[in-house]
């Protein structure tokens, strides 16, 4: 028996429950098979690079708050590191140190959600989002008691990071990291031996190591292919040179691998954040002879490139030697990432579409900035 | 006119049908005795269908809320109980929408499509020592006919939305119910070959001790197969929230997505019910004359429970593996099940045709060591299959960096 059939086209997103944001895909289907995939940026476009040139330096770092903000801290980071390289200046070392663990803290949150998203993608109904969400609510509670926000912290600055940590910080973060060990393990203890999960994710969307480093693919989804690559071992900044971490790495850059490896990015941060605690000196925070508004040398260009929770997160700086940026360009690793979106999801289903997606990790803030 | 029942009517022991029927019976037609009769005991059905399941997505909600480490309703009412009330309240309220190039009538007829067929279920249940409205001598045979016909109204939902989420799920629908029928239909030959009956009083009159214990392997597969006919995780896929928006009611709204949801927790109880009534050995207990409602109750809410502790577990599976768990697992287990009952039921029959409680025990022994180690090794041999170890990638390494690899 000879059917017509033929192919239907939908529209999945902006609207869509698991698109991470205003992301939109315009889908191709053959059945439940995938045949063309074209993605649709632009919802979440705020101008950020442009915004950044009308303010100043240190006025900047509110606007990278805003772009992954589910890891802001890191955002922070990095354009702080780009500003310091155009001032050629250094932190000082309890600066640096605070900004290491404060980053790490917040990988842990960004993993948290990303983890959390993606088994909710494959249909748990909320067990392990609330139990990631348990863990990342302390956290927030940290950063709370850090700088007074939760999400767009603005915690660091050129020059180190705004205030010293409060009295209370210290042991308030030792009983976070005692907990997080056993919450943290209830999660493992759910997931990774999954009998559904790793049946729904292994071997599927695999992503081959050459394809990934030629779409320039960073971050957990570059190591699930098997590459071991990681800023923070590669170039240090701000103290990872002095930490002792392992770096996971996949083996076939499957959607079970992508996730393993932020599960297992995890206790590599609390192992980080481990040491900091250990390390960490009294002293200045901030780099002490810095204007409230600085003008760097006219014609001086800075790359400043951290590990984000995401993968590679660069903030291209060149200056004018005015107050604010002549030209802030931000490299972000989710649009970067979004580059090998047909080649994960063409062939697939439906319900691998979604959780392929997921496994990526994308965060709509940064892709349209 | 004198209306007297049969005594070989299916409603004969139905005391209040019989009590309805004969104080009509004085004034009205013997025929209308009978509609009269049957239009108040299902009315109260209906509502205790529709009551029960508003108590059961409170229930649900709260569970699942215990579950995620949060609270769950507890605004109105003690604990919450009257927030399904306040949330059909809201519902009724909605604008009732009909989307642009939906088939209206067709829309329209689904939630009362969906609705009919749970009704008719409850009409065979025994809630009590003789507490039904019929003691249908097809009793099994009904409950599976009708409660297939719910997928008809999944597929005029999703087909006459014009939306293309719905449509998935109809489809996606469609193609599980298919394949479960067969499994859950020749799972439950065993209980009707033990008891020698279809009808669901004596399936519980003749559970001395109860199925799960005789029958373990044919509880697992009806269990399955009926959350993948109910939709429920991990084979939910006809609504996949994260995948199909909400399947084939994306596009309903107001009372008629009140009408579809109170049909899908009714559902929910009342195949519960089913399955205490044909597993858990239904009103039997202690003091049944008095009680049997009681242990009912409690033996549903049971079921009902580990529903929804699946429901906050576990992830959900793909069409394709739900097609395969189906065909490839739950088949040949329930042809198992089939061939050990039938031949277990020839060897132990006694003269009079019936199986004592000891023969019961004798066959428990067997089943279900039997059960444990067919489902291990079965679900072995088709997890080589799944899991087939993917390939190494050939990756450039950073010499010199401390890594951990994927098991």
């Amino acid at each position: 028996m000879n059917m017509r059939t033929e192919p239907m086209t939908v529209n999945v997103g902006p609207q869509h429950p698991s698109t991470h944001g205003v992301f939109r895909l315009r889908i191709t289907f053959d059945g439940e098979e995938i045949v063309e995939v074209e993605p649709i940026l632009g919802y979440l476009h705020r101008g950020s690079e442009k915004l950044a040139e009308e303010r100043n330096y240190v006025q900047v770092v509110t606007l990278t708050d805003r772009l992954d903000y589910t890891s802001s801290m890191i955002n922070n980071q990095a354009y702080c590191i780009a500003v310091e390289k155009l001032l050629d200046i250094e932190p000082p070392k309890r600066g640096k140190y605070l900004r290491t663990l404060v980053a790490e803290l917040q990988r842990i949150a960004s993993h948290l959600v990303a983890v959390g998203f993606f088994i909710q993608e494959l249909g748990a109904f909320g067990t392990p989002l609330m139990y990631a969400f348990r863990s990342r609510e302390r956290i927030l509670d940290l950063f709370e008691m850090l700088c007074g926000a939760r999400v767009t912290v603005s915690y660091m600055r050129p020059g180190g990071v705004f205030a010293d940590t409060p009295e209370d910080f210290w042991p308030a973060l030792s009983d976070f990291l005692e907990e997080f060990d056993e919450e943290f393990g209830e999660m493992e203890q759910l997931l990774l031996q999954n009998e559904i999960l790793t049946s729904r994710t292994r071997g599927v969307s695999t992503l081959p190591a050459d394809m990934a480093i030629n779409c320039s693919v960073s971050g957990p989804v570059l190591r699930a292919s098997g590459v071991n690559w990681d800023w923070r071992k590669m170039a240090p900044y701000d103290a990872y040179a002095e930490m002792e971490f392992d770096i996971p790495v996949g083996r076939s850059g499957d959607n079970y691998d992508r996730f393993w490896v932020r599960m297992q990015e995890i206790r590599q941060s609390v192992r980080i954040i481990e040491q900091c605690v250990e390390r960490i000196e009294s002293g200045p925070v901030r780099h002490a002879d810095l204007p409230l508004v600085v003008r760097p040398e006219p014609g001086v260009e800075a790359y400043g490139r951290v590990e984000a929770s995401k993968g590679e997160l660069a903030f291209y700086l060149v200056s004018d030697g005015g107050v604010s940026p002549y030209r802030c360009k931000v490299r972000s690793p989710s649009l970067i990432n979004l580059t090998v979106t047909e080649h994960l999801l063409v062939g697939w289903t439906l319900p691998d579409m979604i959780v392929s997606l997921g496994s990526v990790d994308i965060n709509m803030g940064e892709v349209d900035r | 006119m004198n209306c007297q029942l049969d005594a070989a009517s299916i409603f004969y022991e139905n005391s209040l049908y019989r009590f309805m029927y004969e104080a009509t019976g004085s004034f009205v037609p013997c025929w209308m005795s009978h509609l009269l009769a049957g239009l108040a005991i299902m009315l109260l059905l209906v509502n205790s269908v529709l009551l029960g399941a508003a108590l059961v997505t409170w229930l649900e909600r709260r569970i699942l809320g215990r579950l995620h480490n949060r609270i769950g309703p507890n605004r109105w009412g003690p604990f919450g109980l009257l927030q399904p009330i306040a949330d059909l309240a809201k519902l009724l309220t909605k604008e009732d929408l009909v989307p642009a190039g939906a088939d209206k009538l067709v829309f329209t007829l689904v939630p009362f499509v969906m609705m009919l067929p749970l009704v008719l279920m409850t009409a065979v249940i025994p809630f009590s020592y003789n507490t039904m409205l019929a003691d249908l001598n097809v009793g099994v045979l009904f409950i599976l006919a009708v409660s297939s016909a719910s997928t008809i109204g999944i597929f005029m939902a999703g087909w006459s939305s014009n939306n293309r989420y719905a449509l998935f799920g109809a489809a996606r629908s469609v193609a599980v119910l298919i394949s479960y029928e067969v499994p859950v239909v020749v799972s439950l030959l065993g209980i009707v070959m033990i008891t020698g009956s279809m009808s669901l009083n004596s399936i519980v009159q003749a559970q001395t001790i109860p199925f799960l214990l005789v029958q373990p392997l044919a509880l697992f597969i009806f269990v399955t197969g009926m959350s993948a006919e109910l939709n429920r995780t991990p084979f939910d896929i006809a609504e996949a929230e994260s995948e199909i928006i909400a399947g084939y009611h994306t596009e309903y709204s107001g009372i008629k997505f009140a009408l579809i949801f109170a049909t899908e927790t009714g559902a929910m109880l009342v195949v519960s019910a089913i399955i205490a009534t044909l597993f858990l050995s239904g009103w039997n207990g202690p003091l049944e004359n008095f009680l049997g409602w009681l242990w009912f109750l409690l033996k549903t809410l049971g079921i009902i429970f580990v529903f929804i502790w699946v429901r906050g577990t576990y992830p959900r599976l793909r069409l394709d593996q739900i097609m395969a768990l189906s065909w490839k697992f739950l088949l040949p287990l329930s042809l198992i099940n089939l061939a050990v009952t039938s031949i277990e039921v020839f060897v132990l029959k006694g003269v009079d045709g019936y199986l004592s409680t000891m023969d019961l025990w004798i066959m428990a022994g067997i089943n279900i060591p039997l059960s444990i180690m067919l489902v291990l090794l079965l679900g072995g041999v088709l997890n080589k299959k799944v899991d087939a170890s993917p390939v190494k990638a050939v990756a450039p390494v950073v010499p010199g960096v401390a890594t951990i690899e994927v098991k």
